[in-house]
């Protein structure tokens, strides 16, 4: 029994029509991390972004549905569709420096959903971020608490963000790079620490990345996107070992090995590019 | 170190008010007319005229005059007005008051409509409503603030005759005031019924004052909000479920504010400039019209009194926007 239902997720360009996703569809069962990978501009982001509904004013959903436990969140109305996902959901944003309001203390933006959307008293939800930062790893949660994003480090700032998006228990947390800006010392902690944050609150997760390997450590399944068309979607074991589509194994012959650092890289040959790019094409009629 | 910011800062303050003071002080004694000659009645010898002159002390050459002038103003001496005989010091805070208040609340009026303007156009962008507000806004910039004095004159004084177009306050009301700051002090003695009828007169010429400025808050506010409405801590508001409206109250309205906050104290120097004409046109009797009254009369003492005060209120103005600046900005605050 799927938790986050995407079913034939059309996302366009508004004006030109431009598609950005071609019938997108994916299940996510509850509890579980799902991967979403592909290059850049493969539409990951996007997919996201219609999720949570904060797609540029530039782009709209032309068709498709998304379906949260019981909920149809397409067809409810804006605002309400709105107040659900608050509730409901939460984004780990991929760059810390910029998601983070500069001119507001830390304390607030962790607290924000509780105090804002629900309804909690500023002294619980100030004990619950204490909580929270204290389950990052964060020394000293009340300083940090007063301090402005610029006062810290970009991994401190990511923590942060982590402790926000769980703070009020949300069902469906949606990751999009997560450690993509951060100093490669930083990113395996990061990664780790969300990994163990996920289990221990049992989130369903869509896990963004670009990186195969990250996929490899956080991710039960996995969608592979090409061109705003998922080209395969398998569960983990079977795609690093037997993937089924060209550019999925392309893309994993592209990816360095941890366990073999050295072994050469090819990037993705140009005909499989071309054949994919055909195929997810084919989809628009 | 912030001893060292406030005392460099009070440096250049004074340097700026002694530029002001020298430049006015000599340009205004270069440009032809005897302030005496026009004062005396036509029947005057030359030598009443010559009495008087040495009585100002205009006979002593400009830097005699400059040294002895500024001695005076750095005891809080500023002269006598020539054609008021009256104290200049006393004089120009007589009639300050009036255009604080004038100016405080068309300063009110421009933030109110201009901020209003500016989130409504960003709720919503990219509509007819966004384009409507470009428009009005193009029109009200582009029309200057005396045009829109004669215009509320003509509707609401001379077609429609809702409003009396003249003065600060009615004539025939008895005033309890003590001071000359009469919006305030109605408003602290609880009067309402006298800050209705100051409100009755001053709210054209603060709307004139502040359409213009409006225009200006509404557009660049509006250019910044848009563009903190991209930025991804708005987009991670909107996750945690407010809605448009709450983004830009709890997220975007404050980062967003600084360039407009820049732009209102230089735009605010230009408004206070506005009243020198405005206030002449309804006949409000503030430090502005006093101004005019003091050039056509070449009443020098007078003049430098007044720009001297202007000067003052600028650099006040500036003052007070750098202060702000560090309150919305966490991170000038240190360093
Ligand atoms: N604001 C926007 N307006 C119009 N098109 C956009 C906008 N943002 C992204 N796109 C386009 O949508 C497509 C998918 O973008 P998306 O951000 O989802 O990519 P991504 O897979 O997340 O890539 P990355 O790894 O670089 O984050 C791209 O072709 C991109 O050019
Ligand atoms: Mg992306």
């Amino acid at each position: 029994m799927s938790f986050l239902t995407i079913q034939d997720l059309d996302v366009r360009l508004r004006g030109s029509g431009q598609r950005l996703l071609r019938g997108v569809s994916l299940e996510v069962a509850q509890g579980q991390v799902h991967g979403l990978v592909g290059e850049s501009g493969a539409g990951k982001s996007m997919i996201g972004k219609a999720i949570l509904d904060v797609l540029p004013r530039s782009v709209e959903i032309a068709g498709g549905r998304i379906t949260l436990g019981e909920t149809d969140l397409t067809a409810l109305p804006a605002k309400a569709r709105r107040h659900e996902l608050g509730q409901r959901t939460a984004l780990i944003p991929q760059d810390p420096l910029t998601a983070l309001n500069p001119a507001r203390r830390i304390g607030g933006q962790i607290t924000d959903r509780l105090t804002r959307v629900l309804g909690w008293g500023a002294a619980r939800a100030d004990a619950r971020a204490v909580e929270l930062l204290d389950e990052v790893q964060i020394s000293d949660p009340a300083r940090v608490m007063k301090s402005y994003p610029h006062e810290l480090s970009g991994g401190m700032r990511q923590r942060v963000l982590i402790a926000a998006a769980f703070a009020a228990e949300p069902e469906l947390i949606i990751a999009d790079e997560p450690t993509t800006a951060l100093d490669v010392t930083v990113q395996k902690q990061i990664l780790k620490m969300i990994a163990a944050m996920q289990a221990a609150h049992n989130t369903t997760m869509l896990f963004v990345t670009h990186d195969l390997g990250v996929v490899a450590r956080v991710c039960q399944r996995v969608s592979v996107l090409f061109a705003g068309h998922v080209v395969e979607d398998a569960d983990i074991h079977t795609l690093l070992s037997v993937p089924g589509h060209p550019y999925s194994q392309a893309l994993l012959s592209a990816t360095p090995r941890y366990d073999d650092p050295r072994a050469s890289l090819r990037p993705v040959p140009q005909s499989v590019i071309d054949a994919t790019r055909a195929e997810a094409e084919a989809h628009d009629v | 170190m912030l001893l060292l910011r406030i005392l460099s800062r009070l440096l250049s303050i004074a340097v700026t008010l002694f530029g002001v003071a020298l430049v006015v002080f000599v340009v205004i004694r270069l440009i032809p007319g005897n302030p005496i000659a026009m004062m005396l009645p036509p029947g005057a010898t030359d030598d009443d005229i010559a009495r008087l002159t040495a009585l100002y002390g205009f006979d002593k050459s400009i830097p005699e005059q400059f040294v002895i002038w500024l001695g005076g103003v750095l005891q809080g001496d500023f002269g006598t007005s020539i054609s008021l005989r009256q104290d200049v010091l006393g004089l120009v805070l007589g009639r300050l008051p009036g255009t604080l208040e004038l100016a405080g609340l068309a300063l009110f009026f421009a933030v109110l409509i201009g901020v209003a303007l500016a989130i409504f156009g960003t709720i919503r962008r990219g509509k007819k409503t966004e384009t409507g507000i470009d428009i009005w806004n193009g029109l009200t910039l582009s029309t200057p603030d005396f045009l829109w004095g004669l215009a509320l004159i003509l509707l609401f004084g001379v077609v429609l005759q809702w409003f009396g177009i003249s003065g600060r306050v009615s004539p025939q009301l008895d005033l309890p005031f003590v001071t000359q700051f009469y919006l305030l002090e109605s408003l602290a003695r609880f009067r309402l019924d006298l800050t209705a009828d100051l409100l009755a007169h001053m709210w054209m010429p603060a709307l004139a004052l502040a359409l213009p400025l409006s225009a200006m808050i509404a557009q660049v506010l509006k250019v910044s909000l848009k563009e903190v409405m991209t930025l991804d801590y708005t987009l991670l508001a909107r996750t945690k479920g407010y809605t448009e409206r709450q983004v830009i109250f709890r997220e975007a309205l404050r980062n967003a504010a600084l360039p407009t906050l820049a732009l209102t104290g230089v735009q605010l120097t230009h408004l206070i400039g506005g009243t020198v004409i405005v206030e002449r046109l309804f006949s409000y009797g503030g430090l502005g019209s006093m101004a005019i009254d003091a050039v056509i009369n070449r009443d020098l003492p007078l003049i430098q009194g007044i720009v001297l005060t202007f000067a003052v209120i600028f650099v006040a103005i500036n003052l007070i926007v750098d202060l702000l600046y560090t309150v919305l900005n966490p991170r000038l605050r240190h360093g």
